[in-house]
C-alpha cells in the first residue's frame, strides 16, 4: 500500500535527514554565532558572568517573573503552557517512546495517554489564542507577516495531526503520515527561522544579562 | 568587530563627518553603508534581527507609543524592523528618501532609553540597533542639524559648545572668587596631580549656568575633598554618540582619560548628567580601544560621590529640605547605570518628604529629552512636548513641588514640560539642594563681614549669575 511505503520512507531516511538537519542546523548556527561574537561582540565576552546569565534567563523562563510578562498575564500564561506542553508531549508521549525503543532500544518515561492528549489540546488552544491575539492587537498585527502566521500554524501542525491520528479521527494512515511529514517539515525549518529561539533565547538573554548586569549593575526583567 | 572592519567603518564615518550638511538630492554611498552595517553585524545583531517573535510586548514599554494613543507604528519592534531591519535586508542598498524617512524614526521617535530592552522576552536591544541605523544615516549626511552642529564643535574644539580653554579656566576662576565670598578658602584647583577626584562637567555649565561649577566647588570644599578641575578633557558629555559618529565620539572621551592618567587622579567624577556617564564609563572604553572595556580610571557619577560625602558625614545639614520632592531617574543613571538605589539613598538623606513616581527606578520612563533630543532643538520641540506627556503625568501624579533631576537633558526637558503642562513644580539638581541646606563650618565662614552682609552678598551674587545666565540661555537650546 502506498501509505505504508510512505510511512516507511518518512520514518526511515526522511527521519534521519530531519534529525541531522535539525540538530546539525541548530548546532552549527550556535557555533557560528559564538565564533562571530568573539570577533565582533567584545562586550559580550568582556563581561561574561554565569550569575547574570542565569538571572536574566530565569526571570524570563518562569512565568510572571518579569514586569513585562506581568503586564500581559494571560498571554504569559498561554506562552508558558504552550511551551511546556510543546516540548513535553513529544518527548514523553507513549507512542513516540515506543518508536524510540524500537529504533534505539531505549526510551523516556511515558505520560499517561490521557494527559498527553489533553496537553496536545492545550497546545492547540494556546496556538489559536496566539493567532487571535496577533490579529486583534494592532501593535502585534502590524509586526506580523504571512510567514509569522505560517510558523505558528506549522508549530501547531504536529499537534493537530497527532491528536487526530491518536484519536483515530479521519483516515488514520493518512493522518499519521501527515503528522510525521509536517513534524519533519517543522523540524527542518526550525533552525533557520525565528523558532531557533529555542536555543538562541539562552544566548541572547545571556548577552543582555551581561550587558546590563555585569557591565552596569542593572536588571533586565 | 574586526579591527579592519572597524577601521573601515570609522573611516567611512570620518569622511562623512567632514561634510555633514550634504545637499538633499544626491546618491547614497552604498559602500560606506555596507561597511558600517558589516562592522556592526555581530552575533547579537544577527540574533536580534532573526529571533524577534513579533510578540509586541515591547510596545507598551515605549513612551512614544504610550503618548500617542498607542500608535502601533511607534512600537520599538516596528521602528527597528522598518529602519535597521530594512537596511540589513537590502544589504545596504537603500535610497536617500528611505534614509530621510529613517531619520525621522531613529531620532524623532526614539531616545535610545533602552526601556524596551527590559520588556522583550529575548532581551533584544532595540536602542543599540537604532544606534547603528543612526550611524548609517549620519554617514550619508542625514542627521538633525542640532546634532550635526554639536558634533562639528567637538570635532574642531574638543567640546560640544566650542568653548575656548581660556574661557573655561576663566569661568572656574570667576566662580572660585564668587563662591569664595561665601566659603572662606574656597578654591577651584586646576590640574592638581594625584587628586582623589577629577571633576568633569557639561559645557552648558560654564557657558550658561556657571553657578553649577561654583556649587560643585562649594560642596567639595566643605566636604574637604582632595579634588581637581582639569584644564582639558573637562567636557564629559558626548553628543557625537547620539549623532552616530564614533570617530568624533572618541575625541572627548580620550581627552578625559588622557588627562586623568596624566594627573594620576584616582577617580573621574561626572557632573549631574546622564549620557556623559554612559559615554565615559561604558561606551568610551570601546571607542578608545581599551581591552576589557573598562575606563583606565574609575568613573563615578555625582550621585555616587554626593551619596558618599553625605554618608561619611563630611557635610552636615542645617535642616532637611522642606518641600515635597520626587526623583527623576535619568535613563543613563538608573536603567543604564545601575544607580537607582544610590539616587534614592541620597534623596532620603537630604529630604524628608519624598514620593516616587510610578513606574520608577530602572523602570522609569525616559523624560523625552534623551538620546540627543534636547540639542536637536526647535524642529523637534513639538514632538518632544507630545511624547513628554507620559513624564508630565507621572510627575503630576506625585503631587510633588520639586523634582530632583541629576541630568542636564532631563533638567531641560522637565523644565519645558513644566511650562507646557503647567505642572507648577520646580526642577532642581542635587547640587542646588545640598548647597541650600548644608552647614558651612565655622572655620569656613568668611571673617570680616557680619552675617547679614554675607547673606546679602550671597543673594546678590546668585541674582547676578542667574540674570546673566537667563539672558544667554534665552537664545540657546543646547545642552
Ligand atoms: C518526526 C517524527 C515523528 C513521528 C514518527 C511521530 C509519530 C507519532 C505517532 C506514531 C503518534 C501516535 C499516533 C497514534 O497514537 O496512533 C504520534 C502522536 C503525536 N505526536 Fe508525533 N511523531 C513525530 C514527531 C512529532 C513532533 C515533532 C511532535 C511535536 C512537536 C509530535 C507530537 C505528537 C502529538 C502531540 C501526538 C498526539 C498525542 C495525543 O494526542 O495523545 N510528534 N506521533
Ligand atoms: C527551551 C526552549 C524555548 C524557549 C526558552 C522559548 C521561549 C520563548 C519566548 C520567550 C517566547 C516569546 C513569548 C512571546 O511571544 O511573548 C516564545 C514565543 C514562541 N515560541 Fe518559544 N521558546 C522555546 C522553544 C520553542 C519551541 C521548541 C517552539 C516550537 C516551535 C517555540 C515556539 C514559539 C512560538 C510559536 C512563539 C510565538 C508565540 C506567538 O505567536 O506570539 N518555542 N518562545
Ligand atoms: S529605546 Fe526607549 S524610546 Fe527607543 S524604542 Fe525603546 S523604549 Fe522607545
Ligand atoms: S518584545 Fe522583543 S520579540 Fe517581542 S516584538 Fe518586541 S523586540 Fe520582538
Amino acid at each position: 500500500m502506498a501509505m505504508d511505503k510512505l510511512y516507511e520512507f518518512l520514518t526511515g531516511p526522511a527521519l534521519w535527514i530531519t534529525v541531522i538537519i535539525f540538530v546539525g542546523g541548530l548546532a552549527i548556527r550556535l557555533a557560528w554565532l559564538f565564533g562571530l561574537s568573539q570577533e565582533r561582540d567584545k562586550p559580550w565576552h568582556d563581561f561574561k558572568s554565569a550569575v547574570w546569565a542565569w538571572r536574566s534567563i530565569i526571570h524570563w523562563v518562569l512565568p510572571w517573573a518579569s514586569v513585562s510578562s506581568r503586564n500581559q498575564p494571560v498571554f504569559t500564561g498561554a506562552v508558558w503552557v504552550f511551551h511546556i506542553c510543546w516540548i513535553g508531549v513529544p518527548l514523553f508521549l507513549g507512542a513516540h517512546n515506543m518508536l524510540f525503543d524500537e529504533a534505539w532500544g531505549w526510551s523516556l518515561p511515558s505520560l499517561p495517554d490521557a494527559v498527553a492528549d489533553w496537553a496536545s489540546l492545550a497546545v492547540i488552544a494556546c496556538g489559536v489564542f496566539f493567532l487571535v491575539r496577533r490579529l486583534s492587537r494592532p501593535e502585534v498585527r502590524i509586526l506580523t507577516s504571512a510567514w509569522d502566521y505560517t510558523l505558528v500554524l506549522l508549530a501547531l501542525a504536529p499537534f493537530v495531526t497527532g491528536w487526530l491520528a491518536f484519536n483515530q479521527y479521519g483516515p488514520y494512515g493518512l493522518m499519521l503520515n501527515l503528522h510525521i511529514f509536517l513534524s519533519e517539515v517543522l523540524l527542518i525549518v526550525l533552525p533557520f527561522s525565528k523558532l531557533a529561539h529555542m536555543v538562541l533565547f539562552f544566548a541572547s538573554r545571556s548577552a543582555i544579562g551581561y550587558e546590563f548586569g555585569t557591565r552596569r549593575g542593572a536588571r533586565v526583567w | 568587530m574586526t579591527a579592519e572592519a572597524q577601521k573601515a567603518a570609522d573611516e567611512a564615518q570620518e569622511n562623512a563627518a567632514a561634510s555633514p550638511e550634504t545637499e538633499a538630492p544626491k546618491p547614497v554611498n552604498v559602500g560606506k553603508i555596507k561597511t558600517i552595517l558589516a562592522a556592526n553585524e555581530g552575533a547579537r545583531m544577527r540574533m536580534w534581527l532573526s529571533i524577534c517573535s513579533r510578540c509586541g510586548l515591547c510596545a507598551e514599554s515605549c513612551f512614544f507609543y504610550l503618548a500617542k494613543d498607542k500608535d502601533p507604528k511607534l512600537s520599538p519592534a516596528y521602528k527597528a524592523i522598518h529602519t535597521i531591519g530594512k537596511m540589513y535586508k537590502a544589504k545596504g542598498e537603500v535610497s536617500r528618501e528611505f534614509l530621510e524617512e529613517c531619520k525621522e524614526v531613529v531620532w524623532g521617535q526614539c531616545t535610545a532609553c533602552r526601556r524596551c530592552t527590559m520588556y522583550c522576552p529575548f532581551g533584544i536591544d532595540i536602542a543599540t540597533m537604532i544606534a547603528t541605523a543612526r550611524a548609517v544615516c549620519y554617514s550619508q549626511g542625514i542627521v538633525p542639524d542640532g546634532l550635526a552642529r554639536t558634533t562639528e564643535n567637538i570635532r574642531t574644539t574638543g567640546n560640544q559648545m566650542a568653548m575656548a580653554t581660556e574661557d573655561w579656566i576663566e569661568t572656574c576662576d570667576w566662580m572660585a572668587e564668587e563662591y569664595g565670598e561665601e566659603v572662606h578658602g574656597l578654591e577651584i584647583p586646576m590640574d592638581k596631580p594625584g587628586a582623589d577626584y577629577m571633576y568633569t562637567v557639561n559645557p552648558r555649565e560654564p557657558m550658561y549656568y556657571p553657578q553649577d561649577v561654583g556649587m560643585a566647588a562649594e560642596i567639595f570644599h566643605v566636604a574637604g575633598l582632595n579634588w581637581t578641575m582639569p584644564s582639558t578633557g573637562w567636557d564629559s558629555t558626548n553628543l557625537a554618540m547620539f549623532a552616530g559618529d564614533r570617530v568624533v565620539a572618541t575625541i572627548p572621551v580620550k581627552a578625559m582619560y588622557d588627562k586623568a592618567l596624566e594627573l594620576g587622579v584616582k577617580n573621574i567624577v561626572i557632573t549631574e548628567c546622564g549620557h556623559a556617564f554612559r559615554s565615559a564609563k561604558f561606551e568610551g572604553p570601546y571607542w578608545v580601544g581599551i581591552p576589557g572595556g573598562k575606563p583606565p580610571v574609575p568613573v563615578i557619577h555625582s550621585v555616587e560621590l554626593f551619596r558618599d560625602i553625605m554618608r561619611e558625614g563630611k557635610i552636615k545639614l542645617k535642616h532637611k529640605f522642606e518641600h515635597k520632592v520626587t526623583y527623576q531617574d535619568p535613563c543613563n543613571v538608573s536603567r543604564n547605570g545601575g544607580l537607582w538605589d544610590i539616587g534614592r539613598e541620597l534623596v532620603n538623606m537630604l529630604c524628608d518628604d519624598f514620593v516616587d513616581m510610578t513606574p520608577n527606578r530602572e523602570h522609569n520612563h525616559c523624560c523625552g529629552g534623551g538620546g540627543g533630543f534636547i540639542p536637536m532643538g526647535p524642529p523637534y520641540k513639538k514632538r518632544r512636548m507630545e511624547s513628554g506627556k507620559i513624564k508630565a503625568e507621572q510627575i503630576r501624579a506625585t503631587g510633588a513641588t520639586h523634582v530632583i533631576v541629576p541630568c542636564h537633558n532631563c533638567f531641560d526637558q522637565i523644565n519645558d514640560l513644566n511650562k507646557e503642562y503647567d505642572l507648577k513644580v520646580k526642577v532642581v539638581s542635587f547640587k542646588e539642594i545640598i548647597t541650600e541646606i548644608m552647614e558651612i563650618p565655622e572655620s569656613m565662614i568668611p571673617p570680616e563681614e557680619d552675617e547679614e552682609e554675607a547673606i546679602q552678598a550671597e543673594e546678590e551674587a546668585k541674582e547676578a549669575i542667574e540674570k546673566g545666565a537667563m539672558e544667554e540661555a534665552g537664545e540657546v537650546q543646547e545642552s
